[in-house]
């Protein structure tokens, strides 16, 4: 008697928690489904039609000359391009600097809380504030770092935003000061988990501060490079806003990278089924890389 | 979303945010007025309001300020589109084909100009033609708004390129103009002229448009469809562009947010090329010391031209009758254009007759130095991915830059130029 009781007890808890369950995930999935697979789907569906910002409707039947036009194009390619080396140019320095800032700032006993905060500070501020301010920085004839190469005796000193030489480096540069804390702070909650007694027993073993880095501590960093790893270069990938405040994809589309070029080709030209079309091809893309580096990084990890 | 219905319902139909979600037209005192002025601007708008509120108790204006360029015609567009558009909106003419053609905007007819007192011979007649899309009025021009040039009066006393009457002596024609800089690069000692090329393309597209207007070259015909453009003209104007920067007059890349103006108000250029509305923000660093005139007539192959857009009330196309309040915002159109002078005083030339042709207007400097180029005003061609703050800008303006800086010469600068022409015109049009 009692233990048909408990029995049945227990097989209502499990019925309740397993209803509990759904129950919470009902409002992330509702909004999931309405605001990341419907559009999704539309725009798969948008990128068959001539579809138009202008005007009602899905416009008119295109079959697949969206994709036709969108892989043909070379302002498609050299856009991906762009995005691709914008990521190149933040992704490596963003991990390793943001590293090394955080060993160095793990060593201070006291005054830590300074450095965290220093280097934090940056990536609390919106991006439009980043913006406005590497502008003034970089503003030809009048900006502050057209005067401080000057002040090094560089004749001419480079257009920092109008060459398109030196335009995504400039916005990279932007980037980094003002992203690195977030991977930076990663970095240091990962170090500070580190035992003390694996400190001192490398140090113990005769291994120096440099080998510590490198054979002890780095090692054990590898579940926080993953993640900073893959967060980093989907970021990256998906560069927007600081560039089209900054330049808009100028000079000569030297800095438009591929989100920009849909904008500009969706909205400002209105042909959103184009947009559409070439939207889903980058989302693709982005999987594509995110699986094959996280596939890449998990390995480093392993065989760690 | 409960609550935000409930909102909605509590507010009742006034508040925006129970319009937005049960599509009422409102009460009818309502005029929802949108526009994209900032600044100067914004700020002239703002007493030109006060006097409509005062004129019209009992219109309830509600005035939205919007960020310029493409967003802002991407939000009136999807508002129209989803049944939730303003009475009444400013647009640029030159975005006019786009949204009349995709018949988002309700045409204004004769009667209706009647009965509001706006007759077409009290409209300025370059602003008013370029007001009509396929021989229908689709808006209310308020101001023509051209590329003008500025100069330091106490650099050009010093050069001395002014007459007796204390304005710049003739600068028409490639070497008059030239050598006009040439004298005030030795008074300033760093350029003598200043041109915004880096960040900023409707820059470089006016200055570009200027030149090539005055070689009386066409763009584009068929609403964008077909690219008639003059490839020896585009050299030519980009020739000439490329002579200024060149001959170190003026330089090679000058920032579009602030850096080209600067130049002018600390005194490091004498000349300065751009639009009128900057007016205020050299006025507030310069006070009395600068003047401004048309932009120069460097070639005469063509009558006068130079780059200018118009302002324009539009009402964008209401579901229905009693949320269109057609009436209400034709009164409201009318107000402001009769309080035209307050708009002159950010520089803009009236489109409004009474207005252009008062005394007060003429007396008000230095506005009324300039305010010919209303009749040389050439407006952007008519496609559906030109106008204000558009692809076409933006693929011209990057030869324009690159021509200045030195990258490209001025004859593959215009090469490029007609395969960007071609490449938009050969595209899917959205209209």
């Amino acid at each position: 008697m009692s233990t048909a009781t408990s029995a049945g007890t227990s097989a209502r808890t499990a019925g309740s928690t397993r209803w509990t369950a759904s129950g919470m995930l009902l409002p992330f999935g509702a909004f999931y489904v309405m605001f990341l697979l419907g559009p999704l789907l539309y725009t798969a569906v948008a990128g068959f039609f001539n579809d138009s910002l202008v005007k009602d409707g899905p416009g008119k039947w295109v079959g697949t000359a969206n994709y036709a036009e969108a892989l043909g194009s070379p302002e498609f390619w050299s856009s991906l391009g762009h995005t691709l080396w914008f990521t190149v140019l933040t992704t490596v320095p963003l991990m390793l600097l943001a590293l090394t800032l955080a060993l160095m700032t793990d060593r201070f006993s006291r005054g830590k809380w300074f450095f965290r905060l220093a280097f934090f500070a940056p990536f609390m501020l919106p991006s439009s504030v980043i913006a406005l301010l590497f502008m003034w920085i970089y503003a030809d004839q009048i900006g502050l770092a057209q005067g401080v190469v000057k002040w090094f005796g560089v004749q001419a000193a480079p257009s920092w935003l109008g060459d398109p030489n030196w335009a995504m480096i400039s916005i990279a540069v932007a980037t980094i000061w003002w992203t690195i804390g977030f991977n930076f702070v990663i970095y240091l909650a990962a170090l500070q988990e580190i035992p003390r007694d694996v400190h001192e027993a490398a140090a113990i073993d005769g291994a120096g501060p440099w080998q510590r880095i490198r054979l002890v501590i780095v090692p054990m960093l590898g579940r926080a490079t993953t993640l900073v790893a893959v967060l980093q270069l989907v970021a990256s990938l998906k560069v927007f806003d600081q560039i089209y405040m900054m330049t808009n994809g100028g000079p000569d589309d030297a800095t438009r990278p591929s989100l920009l070029y849909i904008f500009q080709t969706g909205f400002t030209d209105g042909r959103a089924g184009y947009a559409s079309t070439v939207a889903l091809l980058l989302f693709l893309i982005i999987l594509l890389i995110s699986l094959v580096w996280f596939a890449l990084i998990r390995r480093t990890e392993k065989e760690v | 979303m409960g609550s935000l219905t409930a909102a909605g319902a509590l507010g009742g139909c006034s508040s925006p945010v129970g319009q937005a979600f049960t599509g009422s037209a409102g009460p009818a005192s309502l005029l929802n007025f949108w526009h994209p002025f900032t600044g100067g601007d914004g700020a002239q708008l703002v007493t030109m309001q006060s006097g409509f509120r005062k004129s019209s108790p009992d219109v309830e204006l509600k005035s939205t300020t919007l960020v310029w360029g493409s967003p802002y015609y991407t939000k009136l567009t999807l508002a129209t589109l989803g049944n939730r558009p303003p009475q009444v909106a400013i647009t640029h003419v030159s975005r006019l084909p786009t949204l009349a053609a995709s018949g988002l905007l309700r045409e204004i007819s004769s009667s209706e100009l009647d009965e509001h007192g706006l007759k077409p011979d009290r409209f300025a007649k370059g602003a008013f033609e370029s007001a009509h899309h396929g021989g229908k009025l689709y808006a209310l021009p308020l101001d023509t708004h051209p590329f003008v040039l500025y100069y330091r009066t106490d650099v050009a006393k010093k050069a001395g390129l002014l007459d007796d009457k204390g304005q710049l002596t003739d600068v028409d024609g490639p070497d008059k103009f030239l050598d006009a800089m040439r004298a005030a690069k030795e008074v300033t000692g760093v350029w003598g002229g200043s041109i915004a090329t880096v960040k900023d393309p409707a820059t470089c597209w006016r200055l570009f448009w200027s030149l090539y207007r005055q070689l009386g070259a066409d763009l584009v015909t068929d609403g964008g469809r077909k690219v008639v453009m003059d490839v020896g003209a585009a050299e030519e104007a980009l020739a000439f562009i490329r002579r200024m920067s060149a001959e170190k007059l003026i330089p090679p890349g000058a920032d579009g947010d602030g850096g080209a103006i600067t130049l002018l108000t600390s005194g490091k250029a004498g000349f300065l090329m751009d639009g009128e509305w900057q007016l205020l923000a050299v006025q507030g660093a310069v006070k009395d010391k600068f003047d401004m005139r048309t932009f120069p007539r460097i070639f005469r192959d063509a009558p006068y031209a130079c780059a200018a857009d118009s302002h324009a009330f539009i009402l964008p196309k209401a579901p229905s009758e009693k949320a269109q309040r057609a009436d209400h915002a034709l009164d409201f159109s009318r107000s402001m254009l009769e309080a035209s002078l307050d708009w002159a005083k950010g520089g803009h030339i009236p489109a409004w007759q009474p207005t252009a042709k008062s005394d007060a207007y003429q007396r008000l400097l230095p506005q009324a130095h300039y305010a010919d180029a209303a009749e040389g005003a050439a407006y952007d061609p008519a496609a559906w991915y030109s106008g204000a703050d558009s692809n076409l800008y933006r693929r011209f303006s990057d030869v324009v830059a690159s021509v200045v800086g030195g990258h490209t010469r001025p004859g593959p600068g215009a090469t490029r130029m007609l395969a960007a022409a071609k490449d938009l015109a050969g595209m899917e049009a959205p209209v």
